[in-house]
Order: structure tokens, then sequence, then C-alpha cells
């Protein structure tokens, strides 16, 4: 706090005198720190409501400023240029600049992460015009970042996922004691066998297309998974198979898959790495390669089993051309109206997950399935809960589950 | 009528029924390319998603910075050019300063060519009014990396400069430097992930276009999620009309009315052929 | 311990994800960015085994003179065409072999493929739209009222209805309302299966994706 020169005296001043020491005060002042006015610039109004606060839900090592615009950036008279930010670990002295961000906007933030944590930092933010004057600047802080443990606006996601979770592994538990399991008949699947079958009579192979995206896709999981199943059917029943794949680790991957199948169905002569056989990243490179191979190999049975896109069509169309039986399945909203139209047999959505313990009928897989579907359940309760308080103006369930 | 008569059109309806696909291709191929020979010109309509796109970047301040996605190949770039190209025109009339980069690696080369063509008739520079950082892959992993650092992610542009050498990036550290996103999207990744990283997290707004089979799946983000959306070629050509620029997207618009119309042609005469079928198939069934 | 190493480097990968998910605090908040990391420097080489093994089946159709060899050859022709080019002659730049190739070779052939979607449509819809069924009809009409609302065709076709009542208007209607309904729960549904997935590989009962049971 400056002291008024008047105090200093033993004598009161008067004041036009009083004004005169005040005013050389202030500028004396603001030289001292730093800041002031040139020759010909008019000294600007300061950012408005300036607050510093530690960044929530981070690893820390950051401090949020925020500021409004100043009374003379764009709103008033569009003097000021930009706003330069200043650090220091002191209230008083050792400022040094650490950014400098354009004006012409309502809210100003930024992050500093060049701190340390449990470090106090004090802030100046300052307005500047383009001829050089600044505005008063005013000191504020102490502030302290640091990291947080718990991502606070992520509880409702992790309440769902402790309710899925544990749906999932009691059923699981419930399934391996013996419970039965009931699982509606999925028309795709039961046609596996038959699908197969046909193509072993037939003496024409088994085509098999993991989808177009990678193993880092659930899709392309459970597509390779259903392709152990298929490929076990296929070495049972001696058929020759074809999986052409569109990335080289689900090519890995599939490689692995079909050889443990035909060992594990006592078939290891008749597996062949020629079987799995990578033909390019590229989507419609890879949509004319396999339309190359069912055109070249004319299958009798396609499948279609994990992601794919906007080839998905193109596929399906040429399988339907040669005459083959086509079971597909896939997650993507966009194509599955493509593969119901073109193909025999469609697993939808859910379904294509399903898959791997429906063909199994292993009771841990099914137990899964079990608690998959009391998620469901739960979520068309909060659903149907959710759009009647929505209905009446009461938002607090929409506020709990809203994720940031 | 006698027996072989029926037999015969029995026969004939059956065939048509399960008519040689290449016929119904060269229908299609006629409906497509008489109309881009002969425009008929129908009258164009904007929709909801298309407008308030086109208001967004209307309103906003001149000057703002608009972050543009190009995240398709050239197998899109039918639909998502002319997108592409009345965007930047719009953007460049009101004097916005726009920041293109692409997740998918032929996206650049087309992030070049519509730069190029909608620069010309506007006094605009390169490095100063428009950048184009190019290409860099990762996806998610690059959308959320530009959270908290351009320069870390895209060090340079797409002919290798450093981005610090061009005046418009000096000042482009985060999204906080942002104004608006943009994803042209072909699919994966695209337009969900701007959303769920730029909007979601960083709480910038997010408009878009995507071809017309992803626009199903994306509607359900507007209005809240993403301000506006175009869809497909029909998008392009609405913003198109929005702007008052005929473009390519509305030069197409006649190809695809017929196009369309003779597909609905095909399945009513198709679902007219099922009918007769199957009321002989009954009737040959009761007299039996 | 063949099978038991990766289901351990698969059940603390998996944990370790779900935990920087809701834990910001290092180690864990830095997680999610290496494993993405590591995981596209390994896909980028694993690159080099995709293509290792496309080469490795063409030469040996082509040495083999096994049937449609002729083929192989002209996939490899375009292989080293745009590869040899793209790393040693010029580079990728505007103006290079690879650029020429790309622009008038490859740019056209991918749009070819894009465009036999508008025959396939065309020939897969006379096919198989038949309204059987009440849903079927239902859904077929609703199919002709999107098809001609999403081009300028349905509101020529319905000039003479007042403002608000064409064609695009019913199309907008069924797209942004039913169609994002069914949309929406066929995504719920799809992403609970995700995770019932995700959750049986992390905890190894679904082994699949490694080969055998």
């Amino acid at each position: 706090m400056l002291t008024p020169v008047s105090r200093m005296c033993c004598r009161p001043l008067s004041v036009p005198v009083q004004i005169l020491f005040l005013a050389v005060t202030i500028m004396t002042a603001g030289v001292s720190l730093g800041v002031g006015t040139s020759s010909s610039g008019v000294r600007p109004g300061p950012p408005v409501n300036p607050s510093v606060g530690d960044r929530p839900n981070d690893a820390g090592s950051a401090i949020e400023i925020t500021w409004e615009a100043s009374f003379d950036d764009s709103r008033g008279r569009g003097i000021v240029n930009s706003y330069s930010i200043f650090r220091s670990t002191e209230a008083v002295s050792g400022f040094a600049n650490v950014a400098t961000i354009n004006s012409g906007r309502e809210r100003y933030q930024f992050v500093d992460e060049a701190v340390e944590d449990g470090r106090r930092y004090f802030y100046k933010i300052v307005a500047e015009t383009g001829s050089g004057a600044f505005s008063e600047p005013g000191v504020i802080g102490p502030i302290i970042s640091s990291a947080q443990w718990f991502h606070s606006d992520r509880y409702s996601m992790l309440w769902a996922l402790i309710v899925v979770s544990t749906s999932v592994l009691i059923f699981i538990s419930l399934a391996r004691k013996g419970k039965e399991l009931y699982i509606r008949p999925i028309a795709g699947l039961q046609a596996v066998d038959e699908a197969v079958g046909r193509a072993t009579e037939m003496g024409r192979p088994v085509l098999y297309v993991p989808g177009i995206l990678d193993m880092d896709d659930v899709q392309t999981i459970a597509g390779v998974a259903i392709l152990g199943r298929v490929a076990r059917k296929t070495a049972e029943y001696e058929t020759p198979l074809s999986v052409p794949v569109s990335r080289s680790v689900v090519m890995s991957a599939a490689q692995e898959t079909v050889k443990e199948a035909y060992w594990d169905m006592g078939k290891p002569d008749a597996y062949r790495p020629e079987m799995v056989r990578y033909l390019t990243d590229d989507q419609f490179g890879y949509a004319a390669g396999v339309d190359g191979i069912m055109l070249r190999e004319r299958p009798a049975t396609v499948f279609f089993m994990g992601a794919f896109y906007a080839e998905s069509l193109i596929l399906a169309e040429t399988g339907h051309s040669i005459g083959a039986i086509q079971i597909a399945g896939t997650a993507m909203t966009s194509q599955l109206p493509f593969f119901v139209t073109a193909c025999d047999y469609t697993l939808i959505g859910e379904e294509l997950f399903a898959a791997g313990a429906y063909l199994t009928e292993d009771p841990r897989l099914l137990g899964s399935l079990k608690g998959q579907d009391v998620a469901k359940g739960l979520a068309i309760a909060f659903i149907f809960i959710g759009v009647i308080l929505e209905s009446f103006g009461i938002h607090w369930l929409t506020d709990f589950l809203k994720v940031n | 009528m006698s027996s072989t008569a029926k037999e015969e059109r029995r026969g004939l309806v059956d065939r048509l029924k399960d008519i040689d696909r290449r016929i119904i291709f060269i229908f299609i191929a006629a409906a497509v390319v008489i109309p881009l020979l002969r425009p008929i010109g129908m009258p164009l309509k904007s929709s909801p998603p298309s407008r308030a796109l086109y208001q967004e970047i209307d309103n906003l301040p001149r000057g703002s910075v608009v972050l543009m996605a190009f995240d398709y190949d050239p197998a899109t770039d039918v639909e998502l050019g002319p997108m592409s190209l009345a965007i930047l025109k719009h953007c460049f009339l009101k004097g916005h300063k726009v920041v293109g980069l692409a997740l998918w690696a032929q996206g650049a080369g087309l992030a070049r060519a519509s730069f190029s063509e909608a620069a010309r008739g506007f006094s605009v520079e390169y490095g100063v009014d428009y950048v184009n950082l190019g290409f860099k892959p990762g996806g998610l992993v690059v959308i959320d990396s530009l959270g908290k650092s351009f320069d870390r992610s895209f060090p340079k542009d797409i002919d290798g400069r450093p981005i610090e050498e061009l005046p418009l990036m000096r000042n482009i550290k985060t999204y906080a430097d942002i104004d608006f996103v943009l994803g042209l999207s072909a699919g994966d990744p695209g337009l969900p992930f701007w959303i769920m990283i730029a909007q979601g997290r960083y709480g910038k707004k997010v408009g878009g276009g995507c071809t017309a089979v992803s626009a199903p799946m994306l509607y359900p983000y507007f209005p809240n999620q993403l301000v506006g959306l175009l869809g497909g070629m029909k998008g392009a050509a609405e913003y198109e009309l929005l702007m008052d620029a005929k473009g390519a997207a509305t030069k197409g618009m006649d190809a695809q009315s017929i196009a369309h119309a003779a597909i609905v042609l095909f399945v009513l005469i198709g679902n007219v052929f099922f009918f007769v079928s199957r009321g002989r198939e009954k009737r040959g069934g009761a007299q039996i | 311990m063949r099978r038991e190493i990766p289901l351990i480097i698969t059940f603390v990968c998996g944990l370790a994800m779900i935990a920087q998910f809701f834990i910001p605090h290092s180690p864990f908040g830095g997680v999610k960015d290496y494993f993405q990391q590591s995981y596209m420097i390994i896909a980028a080489f694993a690159m080099l085994l995709g293509i290792g093994n496309l080469t490795k089946l063409h030469v040996g159709k082509i040495s083999e003179k096994r049937p449609q060899w002729g083929y192989s050859v002209v996939l490899l022709a375009g292989l080293l065409g745009m590869t040899i080019p793209g790393l040693f002659i010029g580079g990728i730049k505007e103006g290079t072999i690879f650029d020429f190739l790309f622009k008038n070779a490859f740019v056209p052939m991918s749009s070819t493929m894009f465009a036999l979607l508008a025959f396939f449509v065309a020939s897969a819809s006379y096919r198989a739209f038949r309204a059987r069924t009440v849903d079927a009809a239902l859904l077929l009409i609703a199919g002709f009222v999107v098809m001609l609302g999403r081009a300028p065709i349905g509101d020529y076709l319905t000039w003479f209805m007042p403002e608000g009542w064409q064609m695009s208007d019913y199309a907008n209607w069924i797209m942004e309302i039913p169609n994002t309904a069914g949309q929406r729960a066929i995504m719920m549904g799809a992403a609970l299966g995700v995770v019932a997935t995700s959750l049986r590989v992390i905890v190894g009962i679904e082994r699949s994706y490694l080969g055998g049971e």
C-alpha cells in the first residue's frame, strides 16, 4: 500500500499540493513496477474479473488463468491489442512474462503448464495497446498447482462401470455353478454349421472377412474369435478356408487363431499359412482384392464379421452374385442396412459380440451375456426415468450422468 | 387364357422378378449420365442442420480461427470436396482464418487442392490467412494432443516449413486459440472423435460434413454436440445454395435426383412383380 | 507360460487403461498416451510383416505358375511402381512420379470402386426390398420418402404442398426422429456389447484372439 505523501509531513498540505504529490507517487510507483505509458499511448482499462485456479482433474503442473475482456478491448474503444501474463513466486517482485494472448474475445483462458506442484505463484495480467501502453496491473494469487487422484467429473462412469462389471461377473459365477442360462436363438449363428457344410458338399472354399479395422477395435476381436470357431468347422470338414485381411496385426492374430483351431481339431497338416493373407490397408483396394478372390475362387460360403465401412455393400453384392450363402455381423450401424439387404443372415450390433459365447456355449461367456442384458435393462430404466424427470424440468439425473 | 400362355406369363413375371442386374446397372448409368449432360435445374432447399452450420460460421466474428480437418480420401472427394470448397470460400469471404490438417494420409493432398481453388478470387495469403498443416497419423491421439500443443503435434506444415515461421500459427498454441472446429470426415478417424475431444473435453464448437451414408449415424449429435452438419453431396449443394454460389455439388443434384427416382421405381416394379407372383402361387395352391 | 504371459499382459494393460480414465495423477494419467503411441509404432512395423506376406505369396504364385499368376504380376508391378518412386525418385511431393501415379491412377481407381455402390444399391434394393409384411411395407415407405426427400426431386414432386410439408421436410423428420432413436438404441446395445467383450478379454475369459480356445 502506498503511503500518501501528506502523512509523512508534520503539517497538513493544501489539497492541490496533495493531489500533485499523489500523482507523482503513482507515476513513480508505476515506473518501479515496470509498467507505464508511452509518450503517445493512452492507458487501457485492465482485464475484468481476472482469476487463477489449479486446473482441475489433471496430473498437476498446470494453473488456469481466466479473465474477461478489458473495456477497451473491442467492446469499448478497441485499442487493446493483446494481453501479457506475468508470473512470479513472490507477490511484489520477480515477475516474468510467460505468455502474450491476442485480443478480440469476450472471455480468455490461459493454462500455464510451466509450473511446479506445491509452489506458490502470483500472476499479473496486463492489457496492452499497439502503441505500447499498459493497463494498471493487479496481482492475483497465490495459487498452488497439484495433481488430483480422481477425476471428479467421472463419478457416474465409475458407478456405471461397477454396475456393469458386477452384473457380468455375478452371472459368470452363476453360470460356472451350473445355472441354466437361456439365450434366445440367433438365426445367423445357428446357420454357421449349415453354411460350412454347404461349402463342403459343393467342394468350394469358405471365405472369411474379419472387417477392415485393426485389432484395437473390439469388433475385430469379436470377428477373430468367431473365425476360430469357423476354422474348427472347416478343419473338421476339411473345407478350404480363405481369410483375406486388411491389417498386418490382424493377419498375425488370424494366422495364430486358425493354426490353433486346426491343431486342436487334430488336423495340423491341413493348415497352410496362405489361408490368411494380407491384401492392403486401403479400404477400396481391400474391397477390390476381396471381390477378386470371390470371383476367382467362387466360395460357397462367405462370412463378414467385424467392422466395415462403405465397402460392405460392394463385398456383399459380389458375394451374392456368385451364389454364396452369406452371414454378416457388424456393429457399424451405417452398414447394417446393406448387410441386411444383401446377406442371408445378419448379426446386428451386440449379436456379433454374443457370437463367441453362443457358438462355444461356454458357461462363462454365456454368463457375461446375461450380465450385459441386466446392464441393458438398467440403462432402459434410466432412460425412462430420465425422460420423465426432464419433462418436468428436473435435471439432476442428466447432470449426474454427464461425463466431462 | 390357355395354360401355355399362363405359364409363359408366369415365366415372364418370374424372369422380371429376378432380372439380370446388368440391366439395372444400365438404367442407373443412364439416370446418372443423362442429367449431367442435360441438366434439369430442379429447385433445391436447405435443411436445418445445413442452415445451422452456415449460420454458425456466418456469425463468427471477423478474424475468427477455424480449424478444418480433411479426414477423407479421393473416393469420397466427390461428396466432401465441394463441401470443403464452399466452406472455405465462406470463411475467406467473412475474413476468418483457416488452419487445415488431415488425419487421413490422402486428406492432406486434397486439402492442398481445396485451399488452392478456394483462395482464387480472394486476396488471402498462405501463412497469414490460411495454413495447411498436413497429415499426422494417430487419429484420436492427435486430436487430443492439439489440446496441449499445436507445435508439438505439427512442428511443420505440409511443405516442411516450421510453423513458427507462419504468422498465423504464432498465436495458435492450443484449442483455446481456436474459435470453431470443422470436421469433414468419411469414416474413422473422423467427426465422432472431434466431437468427443474438441467438443466434449475442450468445449469448442464443432460442426461437420460427412458422406451421405454416415449422416444417419451423426444426426443424433445434432444440435447439442454438433452445431451443424452437411450430409453428402446434398449437404454440399445446400451449403452452395446458402452461399449463393453454385458448384460441383449443385450440378450433381439432378443426376442424384434421377438416380434416386430410378431406384424407387425399380423397387416399386420389383414389388409389383413380387405381389403378382405371390398371388399366382396362392391361386395355384388353392386350386390344388 | 505361452498363454499365461499374454493373458497377464492383457490384464495389466486393461486395468491400467481403465485406471487412467479415472485417475489423472501420474503415473496413471500418462498411461494412455504411452500405450497408444506404442501401438502405433508396433502397427507401423507390423506393416512390414503384411507386405512381406503379400510379396511372398505372389512371388510364389508367379514362380510356380499357379492359376491366374498373371494377376500376381500386376500386383507386384503396382506395389513396386508406387513404392520405388515414392521412396527413391523424388519422394511424394507435388510434381513427382508418385504424385502423378497417385492422382491419375490411384484416385480414379478409388473413386471407381466407391462409384460401384450406386449400381449395387440399385440391384440390391430391387432384389431385396419386398413388402412381405406390414413392418417391411412401412420400412419401404419410409425408404421411399427419404430417398426422394434427400434429393431435390422430392420437393419437385411435392411443389404444390405448403412450406414445411414437402417431401424433404418429411425426410428430415424421419432422419431426425425415428432414425436417430433407432441409431441410438443400436449404438447403446453395441456399446454394452463392447464393454462386456472387453471385460471378457481383460479377465482372460475370451482367449480366442490368442488362438484356439
